[in-house]
């Protein structure tokens, strides 16, 4: 897990340095993010973070052996993976609302769509993967398929799709944000 | 995976706070009026460190061996370096652009 958890890291830089790279370039990048859409990131943010620690917490009933809290700790943060989801899908809906697309935007740099899409969006199926990915390690785990093993290199790759939104958080939302 | 120890309560819940702390700042730095260059370096900083503290204390890489940090971590932070070659082409490209207006 640790291999694979450092070449999708590379995988995320590289779509994190390519908008950099697209930032950088253009004259008028957009900063779309009104207070509103900031306080929903930054939830979204605390939704993770707390999500985290309730998978460290699954982590050690499992190595403890205590099978129901084990698999209670890893339903909440599934839970924690799922509001973070609905937040999320939310906030693209209003965008798409106003109007962005892919290529197409009503502020600025077209390509601002396609950098915020592809960032949020690998990181939205991330999520989405270790919710469904979380849920299989519970249901194993409750049914004593699984080992606390299994739950521990779960967690590892739940704590960094969790790493990997400290940097697109205040990328993507803090650096664009409406602030005049 | 075997290890001797890994973060106890408190250490967690201390963690967890700084974690939700560091992302207070953040946003309220966010509403700064400070130059794009500074932002995103102070940004850029406190986002390391939160990561930092994830990988040592969530990912317990701190209670591991070593020799797993070792065969980690300096070659992640080779390759993110060797990326940034980009920006020099990035920042011709800006350049002409602002020729071109």
């Amino acid at each position: 897990m640790w291999l694979f958890i450092v070449s999708d890291a590379i995988t995320f830089s590289a779509v994190i340095f390519a908008y950099g790279y697209l930032r950088l370039a253009a004259t008028a990048w957009p900063r779309p993010f009104e207070t509103p859409s900031i306080g929903n990131a930054t939830v979204m943010t605390f939704v993770l973070l707390s999500s985290s620690v309730a998978m460290v917490l699954a982590v050690r009933a499992s190595s403890l052996g205590k099978v129901s809290g084990a698999v209670g700790w890893l339903v909440a943060t599934a839970l924690g993976g799922v509001i973070f989801d609905v937040l999320h899908i939310h906030e693209w809906l209003g965008l798409i609302g106003e109007g962005v697309r892919p290529f197409h935007n009503p502020w600025g740099t077209p390509m601002f769509g396609a950098a915020f899409f592809t960032m949020t969006g690998l990181h939205m199926l991330h999520v989405t993967i270790g919710v469904v990915y979380l849920l299989i390690i519970a249901l194993g785990f409750g049914r004593r398929k699984f080992s606390a093993v299994d739950v521990e290199v779960s967690g590892l790759y739940w704590h960094f799709v969790d790493l990997v939104w400290m940097f697109i958080f205040p990328l993507v939302y803090l650096l664009s944000a409406k602030t005049a | 995976m075997e290890h001797a120890e890994t973060a106890g309560n408190k250490i967690v819940f201390s963690v967890w706070f700084g974690l939700l702390g560091l992302t207070v700042l953040e946003v309220i730095l966010a509403y700064r009026q400070l130059p794009l260059e500074t932002m995103l370096s102070i940004l850029m900083v406190l986002s390391v460190i939160k990561a930092a503290l994830i990988i040592a204390y969530f990912m317990h890489l701190r209670y591991e061996q070593a020799s797993l940090f070792v065969t980690l971590i300096p070659a992640l932070v080779f390759i993110l370096i060797m990326m940034t070659v980009i920006f020099a082409d990035s920042s011709r490209l800006a350049h002409m652009r602002s020729l071109v207006q």
